[in-house]
């Protein structure tokens, strides 16, 4: 099951400048260990010491943001779109 | 009673409008409706008029505001304005760090209000504003940093006006929706509500920009406003330029209200929930008009086909 992960310029040091990579998992969780697997290192920029996702970290399935439909447990099916983002400011 | 004795007075009680054609069910017995709160209705065009009023009264109580006082303030545009007003007409100085990558509307406004501005780098947005502002304020300790983003009489003013005006017209609300950049709007409107009506959903929109606008050195350098309780919070979209102003433009074709671009990723979060509500439910989803349209006509955001606007919006901040 392949799911596209669009990759912020922050961390194309990781995916050799790609934009957008190919990822595998029935999770978010496994999402990004697959993403680590092909790309290592890259985990360690999104998830924090304790498990969770870095502060600083957006990620969004499908444009909503996972921190509300269950964080790193999101379910995720074949053609989700994954977007990670830094978190920025508005206003 | 519409008659004030100022600008100031007659700010706030915004109207809230139905959209009978966008809405997916407004008749019958179990309706789907979406209500528009028009607060480019406030002084000044925008809902920002509310947190920098507030803020600046709450400065003064405080005694950190005298006559003559200099407000520094990073700002995108619209609360710069706002404050730019309210500035002028209490007899403060206002300067603005804003980003360089805003439309060409916002600074002349800025400048009509007497503001003097001060521009952070395109890249990075509005993060690097904010750390230009902080570095300002470390500069010239006399000068007053109001602070949006961390200033609870920005949530406040919110949790006292806009969300009792909410529930005043819209008893039956079930889903409040507003954008998302301080987190004010959200955060007070939200609190509000969710005392007030317990299974209400509080939906966040958030622009997502192009490359540039997320051009941090490190993920260190991210930021969430101090402001930013997720709790508050049901769900949170992300919503591309080119579906913000294909609902920009939805919402003048077929409601005739002409809005500025982030009311477009507004009401695209409203029409994704109210898309979902199952056929024996009943909604009522009020949204934000953050401002009108006018500030961005020179975008380009409402001429040509989505994708050219969508591209001749790119690396611009439009909320």
């Amino acid at each position: 099951m392949a799911i596209e992960v669009k990759i912020p310029t922050i961390l194309r040091t990781y995916t050799g400048g790609e934009k957008s990579v190919e990822a595998k998992g029935d999770t978010l969780a496994e999402l990004i260990d697959s993403l680590d697997a092909d790309h290592p290192g890259i985990k360690g920029r999104l998830i924090t010491e304790d498990g969770g996702l870095h502060r600083f970290v957006n990620v969004y399935v499908n444009d909503e943001d996972v921190r509300f439909t269950g964080s790193l447990e999101t379910k995720l099916k074949d053609g989700d779109a994954v977007t990670i983002l830094p978190a920025v400011a508005g206003g | 009673m519409t008659r004030y004795d100022s600008l100031l007075d007659a700010l706030g009680d915004t109207p809230l409008v139905g959209l009978p054609h966008l809405s997916p069910r407004w008749e019958g017995e179990r309706p789907v409706r979406l209500w528009a709160k028009l607060e480019d209705r406030n002084p000044t065009g925008s809902i920002k008029d509310r947190a920098a009023l507030a803020m600046v009264q709450a400065a003064e109580a405080e005694g950190r505001l005298r006559p003559g006082c200099t407000i520094l303030e990073p700002t995108s545009g619209n609360t710069g304005i706002s404050l730019a007003m309210v500035a002028k007409l209490r007899g403060y100085g206002l300067v603005c760090v804003m980003p360089e990558n805003t439309s060409i509307e916002r600074r002349q406004l800025l400048e009509m209000y007497g503001a003097r501005i001060i521009f952070s780098p395109a890249a990075g947005g509005s993060n690097q504003a904010v750390a230009t502002a902080k570095e300002l304020a470390q500069k010239y300790p006399d000068w007053v940093m109001l602070y949006q983003y961390g200033n609870a009489a920005n949530a406040q003013a919110h949790y006292e006006g806009t969300g009792p005006e909410l529930l005043r017209d819209l008893p039956t609300i079930t889903h409040f929706v507003a954008g998302l950049g301080t987190t004010g709007t959200l955060m007070g409107t939200g609190r509000y509500l969710k005392e007030k009506v317990p299974d209400v959903q509080i939906v966040a929109a958030e622009p997502r920009y192009g490359d540039l606008v997320y051009g941090l050195r490190n993920i260190d350098e991210g930021f969430v406003p101090e402001l930013y309780d997720d709790s508050v919070l049901t769900r949170r979209f992300s919503v591309t330029s080119y579906d913000a102003l294909r609902r920009t433009r939805d919402l003048v074709e077929q409601e005739g209200i002409f809005a500025g671009i982030s009311t477009g990723a507004i009401l695209h979060a409203a029409l994704s929930i109210a898309e979902r509500v199952d056929e024996g439910e009943r909604a009522d989803i009020a949204f934000v008009v953050c401002d009108g349209g006018w500030k961005y006509l020179s975008t380009g955001a409402y001429t040509g086909t989505l994708q050219e606007a969508a591209e001749r919006l790119e690396g611009q901040l439009w909320a």
